[in-house]
């Protein structure tokens, strides 16, 4: 049986989440007013699309696979419009 | 004729059954799963409707009925209409369908049975351990805050088996696009396959969002995180808007596999092509896309904003369209057809009706000032009912008539099937159409107690139950019967054109001894077969 190893990629896409969640922690007290809500999302933005490029392997995908992966990112956009035309148009 | 060999009869040790990797004998596995809970959620029900015969409580006590409409509506939504059509007929027919010799991945389609049947124990155990008073919908605060239930542990089973949702929509996406038979292009592809292909893409996009909200419920739940709390910094609403972002959606997941099955009932018991067959199949994909963007019609009493409310009634109306154009073109495949009563062509007419009935009144609710007067009253209770039992649980009933033959190799009493059929639809509307005018007298949902005034309807609406509870029951006398007594069925016992009518009757263990291949569109009932249907 051979010794199987996680790819490279892998190991460090996972050292950079853990980084970016230490930093999400670090900079969540840190007062910077709305900047923090600023901070944090960016920061989540970060790690998505570290999981979406070298976890989930979209990079090296063309196709059918990028069309669903970008569906997903057109239903949450869906989800964040609608949801959010709520709370800006709340009297 | 019955072959020799064929999937039931390949093996008969238990081991053969529970590590299979055939989707036929999965099929048969989430079948009999599905008749244990329909029968556990449907006892509930009837212990609701014997409750509300009378004006006073007789039978249970307030909190042990929150428990039992509680019980009966997680029970029902997501361990039987969710996976009813997709997880037994879709598992079974989608790779007959197509020619091919499984779904694209078998493995993980037994590993879905296995985290459905885990998250069906694990929220059965908090059932029966001591309930859940929540309602289905587990709204904060009082999931968060107040109720001393044993809500997270239902909510952990929900969650658990959304991953068995997306595994199954995961596998049917891909074997529709990867295993299809030579020639059989899109545009040949049964409408069936179309409403399946629709339901797993909403099963992908939308089951995700459900397992985020559960899990922010029991984050701030356990840990105290302000998410809905808004003395903790949380919005109310939130929690409304992720889990409606499902749960409406979810209604389609419901309800497009049954419009799938009706169109192939449809035309093969008019004996002709479904009317506009382009038109119903992107009507699928439509209602799958629009259903997404209607969900806070179901907060228009909540505190959400009046532009969000205007938006989402507006665009609750826009998705009846492509139900209704469905309608219109089942209607027209009937004009002129030459029309069997068979008994999956009574539950087809009877989807039709009672489909249309819930849809209608749906539109109702769609208006801002009419929901107002209706919100969590007893209207709203008979709408959701009629397109998900009148309209889905119809539905599965006329599936299963029709592609009984196909998955038992056996033929059932048709006398007794159109009985049942029959009274399913007289006992539904018996149940439910009271109901609408207990609602719209201004009867609210979710009390076992009410005014003496009521009663009649009550009585009715109990008596309409019995009924129904009765046809639900004779199915299983008459098919179990069958399925070890009945009569040979010969392949294509409805004389359809469908593949998996091509094969023997139980299918052989990979399904086809020769790989086929397609070279006419899907319904050609006047070309090919102008035979009457065999079982007739």
């Amino acid at each position: 049986m051979t010794d199987w190893r996680p790819p490279l990629a892998l190991i460090g896409a996972w050292l950079g989440l853990l980084a970016l969640l230490a930093l999400t922690v670090t900079l969540a007290y840190v007062p910077l007013g709305a900047g923090n809500a600023v901070v944090a999302l960016t920061i989540g933005t970060i790690k998505a699309g570290l999981v979406a490029t070298i976890f989930m392997e979209l990079w090296h995908r063309r196709g059918l696979t990028l069309v669903f992966a970008g569906a997903g990112l057109f239903w949450l956009g869906i989800l964040l419009y609608l949801g959010s035309m709520d709370f800006l148009t709340r009297t | 004729m019955m072959s020799d060999t064929n999937y039931l009869t390949t093996d008969f040790t238990l081991r053969s059954w529970f590590l299979t990797t055939d989707h036929k004998r999965i099929a048969i596995l989430y079948f009999a799963s599905l008749i244990v809970f329909f029968f556990i959620g449907g006892a509930a029900a009837t212990l609701i409707r014997i409750e509300l015969a009378t004006p006073q409580a007789d039978l249970v006590s307030s909190d042990v009925y929150n428990r039992l409409f509680t019980m009966h509506g997680i029970i029902m939504v997501w361990f039987f209409l969710i996976p009813s059509i997709p997880n037994t007929l879709g598992n079974f027919i989608v790779p007959l369908m197509i020619g091919a010799r499984d779904l694209a991945f078998p493995r993980l389609n037994l590993m879905s049975w296995y985290i459905f049947m885990l998250g069906g124990c694990t929220t059965l155990f908090a059932i029966f351990a001591g309930g859940v008073d929540t309602g289905w919908t587990f709204y904060t605060p009082f999931s968060t805050l107040y109720s001393n239930s044993y809500v997270i542990v239902a909510a952990a089973g929900v969650f658990i088996a959304g991953f068995s949702s997306i595994l199954t929509g995961l596998n049917f996406i891909v074997t529709i696009h990867r295993l299809r038979a030579p020639g059989l292009t899109w545009y040949r592809l049964p409408l069936f396959l179309w409403s399946l292909y629709a339901t797993s893409v909403i099963l992908v996009l939308a089951t995700p969002v459900l397992a985020i909200t559960l899990l922010l419920m029991a984050t701030e739940r356990f840990f105290g995180v302000g998410i809905f709390d808004p003395r903790i910094g949380g919005d109310p609403l939130l929690f409304q808007h992720l889990f409606w972002f499902y749960s409406h959606p979810a209604v389609y997941i419901m309800i497009l596999p049954g419009m799938g099955v009706i169109n192939e009932l449809i035309s093969c018991f008019s004996r002709k092509q479904v009317f506009g067959y382009k038109f119903v199949a992107w009507c699928s994909l439509a209602i799958a896309a629009v259903g997404f963007l209607v969900w806070g019609h179901h907060m228009f009493v909540s505190g959400q904003s009046l532009v969000a409310s205007l938006v989402f009634s507006f665009m609750s109306f826009i998705v009846a369209v492509p139900s209704a154009i469905k309608v219109f073109n089942w209607t027209a495949t009937l004009h002129k057809g030459s029309i069997h009563f068979d008994a999956p062509m009574l539950y087809a007419l009877g989807f039709i009706g009672l489909f249309t009935v819930g849809g209608l009144t749906g539109l109702f609710l769609a208006c801002l000032a009419y929901d107002v007067h209706a919100t969590d009253t007893y209207f709203v209770v008979a709408h959701f009912h009629y397109i998900m039992v009148g309209g889905m649980v119809t539905a599965y009933f006329g599936g299963l008539h029709y592609w009984w033959p196909k998955i038992t190799g056996r033929l059932y009493s048709e006398y007794w099937a159109r009985t049942a059929a029959v009274l399913i639809f007289f006992g539904f509307n018996l149940t439910f159409f009271p109901q609408f005018i207990l609602g719209a007298e201004g009867m609210p949902r979710r009390y076992h107690v009410y005014p003496p005034e009521f009663q009649v309807w009550n009585v009715l609406s109990s008596g309409g139950a019995t009924i129904l509870a009765v046809a639900y029951l004779m199915p299983l006398f008459y098919l179990g019967y069958s399925a070890f007594f009945g009569k040979r069925a010969p392949a294509n016992p409805w004389d359809a054109p469908g593949l998996e009518w091509q094969t023997s009757s139980p299918p052989p263990e990979h399904n086809f001894t020769t790989q086929p291949v397609v070279t006419r569109d899907p319904y050609q009932y006047n070309e090919a077969f102008q035979a009457e249907p065999q079982n007739a």
